[in-house]
């Protein structure tokens, strides 16, 4: 089973950086029907990263900002994982060109994971485990993407929801540390309801991938731009979204009235509540970042607990529960106890 | 399965037709509130009810209430 338990690991704070350039849907020309997308899907703003803004410059930045709030110096720190779908290239990984510009030492472990919507969990779930032995004492998990880059602006099934955003998370060592636990699952058969077709080894790029298509009405988009089965991915997220954080509890006997914080990957407000409902949590412990952010693919988990949930995890100890689901199809949760965080203030790329 | 009901459930989901508007021969794509917000109040409605997991090619493949009603009952 799917099930996982890593002790020894504690999480010691968490930054966020946006692009500076920020888009409200409400004004946006590119936007019709704008009061019902919000209405719908809960988002207003975004963040767009510009030409040439990667996730990783997003992720950098993040970095950066909490090593000096954290007082951490970049030499101690022995591991680093990047998490993304929009790499600074196809080769090579972008983790070892973070390695460089963080100023990490040639000794230090570092990896890319190619995961979008649940990749904060499946990324969490590597760094600790990688850290729980010891031999790592201090790691970086990094998570972002400007997944907005991939989207037609004529295409309303994406264009309106996702923003872009880079995560920066630091873990230490730290034996007798609560456990994390987690619960993970994937179905590859529904690979095509979250696709960029074109553009990988399967669908090289040619002329014929730049060529903008009419799909639907108010959907036109190349094959080398973001697919998203808008009913499909639904389907899908209201059914294993709640199956799967109910498995986690169970299994773990977890009680879900001690839980402080239930942080789920920002798809839309129809469908979260979906969740949170047929879940029966508490309104007041589902945080949502979606207004101000929208969909920020993996990084929506860490970008929600720090936009919305900065004070009280700075003061005290928390119980949380992150869950992602979406592009593979891919699934996971996790809970894990935080303890004064150092939360970084949310920081604008120009 | 219930047909009254279904259709009962699936009229339920739009704001502006009325609800006689709504037989189990009625091409629902072709009603002037469809769009893709009712698709997925529908696909939750049936979740919910029904505890069927419908796909978009499901929708996109039936014509009628009675088709989508097929499609449920088959994945029972």
């Amino acid at each position: 089973m799917a099930f996982l338990e890593i002790p020894n690991v504690s999480i010691k704070g968490m930054a966020a950086t946006m692009p500076a350039n920020r888009k409200d849907n409400l004004t946006d020309p590119l936007v019709n029907d704008a009061e019902k997308i919000l209405k719908n899907t809960g988002i207003q703003y975004r963040h767009l990263a510009d030409e040439g803004m990667t996730a990783s410059d997003l992720c950098e930045d993040a970095a950066k900002r909490l090593l000096s709030d954290l007082k951490w110096n970049a030499e101690e720190v022995d591991c680093l994982i990047f998490v993304r779908q929009t790499p600074d290239y196809i080769l090579p990984a972008s983790a070892t060109i973070l390695q460089d510009k963080l100023g990490l030492s040639q000794n230090a472990y570092a990896l890319d994971v190619a995961m979008g919507c649940s990749g904060y969990v499946f990324g969490l779930s590597n760094i600790a485990a990688l850290m729980q032995s010891g031999h790592f004492k201090k790691g970086l998990l990094l998570v972002g993407d400007t997944i907005s880059r991939t989207c037609s602006v004529n295409d309303k099934s994406t264009y309106p929801l996702f923003g872009d955003a880079g995560t920066a998370t630091a873990l230490e060592y730290k034996e007798g540390a609560p456990t994390m636990k987690f619960h993970f699952g994937t179905d590859g058969s529904g690979k095509d309801a979250i696709i960029i077709p074109d553009g990988g080894s399967r669908n090289p790029f040619s002329e014929d991938s730049a060529r903008e298509e009419d799909i639907d009405e108010g959907i036109s988009r190349s094959k080398a731009q973001l697919v998203l089965e808008g009913m499909d991915v639904f389907s899908f997220g209201i059914s294993k979204a709640p199956q799967s954080v109910k498995a986690l509890l169970e299994h773990f006997e977890i009680d879900q009235e001690t839980v402080d914080n239930f942080a789920f990957h920002q798809a839309n407000l129809f469908m979260n509540e979906k969740i949170r409902k047929k879940l029966k949590i508490d309104p007041e412990k589902v945080p949502y970042s979606l207004p101000k952010y929208g969909n920020t693919s993996c990084a929506t988990i860490p970008l929600t607990l720090i936009s919305e949930r900065k004070e009280a995890l700075e003061k005290g100890s928390q119980k949380n529960v992150g869950c992602g689901f979406g592009v593979g199809l891919s699934w996971g949760s996790v809970y894990f106890e935080t303890e004064n965080l150092t939360i970084s203030e949310i920081g604008i790329l120009k | 399965m219930n047909k009254e009901e279904f259709i009962q459930f699936f009229a339920e989901q739009f704001d502006e037709t009325e609800p006689e508007e709504f037989k189990a021969e009625t091409e629902f794509r072709q009603l002037e509130e469809w769009d893709s917000m009712v698709a997925l109040m529908v696909i939750a409605m049936i979740d919910e009810e029904y505890n069927v997991k419908v796909s978009g090619d499901d929708i996109r493949n039936s014509t009628t209430i009675a088709d989508l009603m097929a499609v449920v009952e088959s994945k029972k």
